[in-house]
């Protein structure tokens, strides 16, 4: 049993975490709407962006369009972009979008494919060079980072254009999680070399434009592509981030819940032990005058 | 007074103009073109340089685009920017940057035609700074 000392301790150090959970999680919800509008901010751009490139690829034939759209024709080795948060307590998301990861990395082992692993962000590095760590061939660091921009998203698209030039990889396949709520991050697998166009209805009624090119319509698009790389991994790490700091709320604010719980259960047992020891010294005294 | 139409400045980070404007006038990579309302539909590049917006009201905007490309149709134009400032919020540091760096990709370029690409791209940014800001 512990003693009453020991108890006071106890309560006073649980609430002492509690206020830090507290803190981080008042922290990540101002985070949070930063990041939300960040992401919101940048959502024009690459909806536009998405079009014109629908637009531009029904006007260059299959024959001409660059590898990057067309891919190397093969699909031996995959090279996977995950993208995870730089810190942790935020509950389960870098291990959500880990996981999605090494189920990937394990499908395509087993199918014979050689596996490449670009690690964006500090946690999924962590999580994955345990089991794959002889896969991984560089990570970025986006640590010193404050708020990311779009010089950050296109460092790692010119370097995965680069490994792609060298004929480093066949595939490219992003790793990242979506941002649906606060509440839920869902982990998602985006093939981004060979480019997917993006069909649908945009697409369709662009293609009714006859349009002109200028400079002709395949070098736009070899200029195009390399930047929609860059703007998709952009967004990528735009809903990261504001998944991490959703995640990061809603775990911080479970914590302080249990927090508080902790504090509830012990303040019953520190006062029924103090009540136990007054009835005990009590009990002692009056027995002792009787004894008198 | 000219028909106006919708014009869109956006870059990655945020949507910068949307607005009814009377003609905008484009850094082409091929030459500078000024948009009017009705115009054919046409695509460019855009080389690093200065966006003239003249809005239906009568102003004239000026924004200093760093590359992407315009996508111009009858009813409207829209300007992917790849980074896009208004002109008053340029600073030297960051232009200076740039031209650092250009010029460390013309030193880094492996085989001609990435070499040209590059020395291009410098001449461009040089040309842009010359241009925005009077020494």
């Amino acid at each position: 049993m512990a003693s009453l000392k020991d108890l006071r301790n106890r309560i006073a150090s649980v609430k002492a975490t509690q206020k830090i959970t507290k803190a981080m999680q008042m922290v990540a919800a101002a985070k949070l709407k930063r990041a939300q509008e960040a992401a919101e901010a940048a959502r024009p751009y690459s909806e536009r962006m998405g079009a014109v490139l629908a637009n531009i690829a029904n006007a260059v034939s299959g024959s001409d369009a660059p590898p990057l759209m067309a891919g190397t024709g093969k699909d031996e080795t995959h090279l996977l972009v995950v993208c995870t948060a730089e810190r942790g307590l935020c509950g389960g998301f870098n291990s959500q979008i880990a996981k999605l990861a090494r189920e990937h990395i394990r499908s395509l082992l087993a199918n014979g494919k050689t596996v490449k692993v670009l690690c964006v962000g500090k946690k999924g590095y962590d999580v994955l060079r345990r089991d794959y760590g002889k896969h991984i061939i560089d990570r970025v660091d986006l640590r010193e980072v404050k708020k990311v921009g779009f010089d950050n998203a296109h460092g790692i698209a010119r370097q995965v254009i680069g490994l792609f030039d060298k004929g480093e990889f066949d595939v490219c396949t992003l790793f990242y999680s979506e941002f649906q709520s606060v509440m839920s991050q869902v982990p998602t697998a985006q093939q981004i070399i060979p480019a997917a166009v993006p069909a649908g209805d945009e697409a369709v009624q662009a293609s009714d434009a006859a349009y002109e090119y200028e400079p002709e319509a395949a070098a736009i698009l070899a200029d195009l592509i390399p930047r929609n790389i860059a703007v998709q991994i952009f967004r990528a790490l735009l809903e990261n981030a504001a998944g991490e700091m959703g995640a990061k709320m809603t775990a911080m604010d479970s914590a302080t819940r249990n927090a508080g719980e902790m504090i509830d259960k012990l303040s019953i047992t520190y006062n029924r032990q103090r009540q136990a020891q007054i009835t005990k010294e009590l009990i002692e005294i009056i027995s002792g005058a009787e004894a008198l | 007074m000219a028909d106006s139409f919708k014009f869109d400045l956006v870059s990655p980070e945020r949507l910068l103009v949307s607005q009814e404007v009377e003609s905008v006038v484009i850094p082409g990579t091929e030459g500078e073109m000024t948009v009017m309302a009705n115009h054919a539909p046409t695509m460019t590049n855009i080389k690093p340089g200065v966006v003239t917006v003249n809005t239906a009201g009568g102003g004239a905007e000026r924004y200093v685009v760093f590359g992407g490309f315009a996508d111009i149709l009858p009813e409207g134009c829209t300007v992917l920017a790849e980074s896009a400032v208004h002109v008053d919020e340029i600073n030297r540091e960051d232009l200076a940057r740039r031209v650092q760096e250009a010029r460390e990709d013309v030193a880094d370029a492996k085989d001609q035609e990435s070499r040209t690409k590059a020395e291009e791209f410098l001449a461009q940014l040089t040309t842009l700074e010359g241009a925005i800001l009077p020494a």
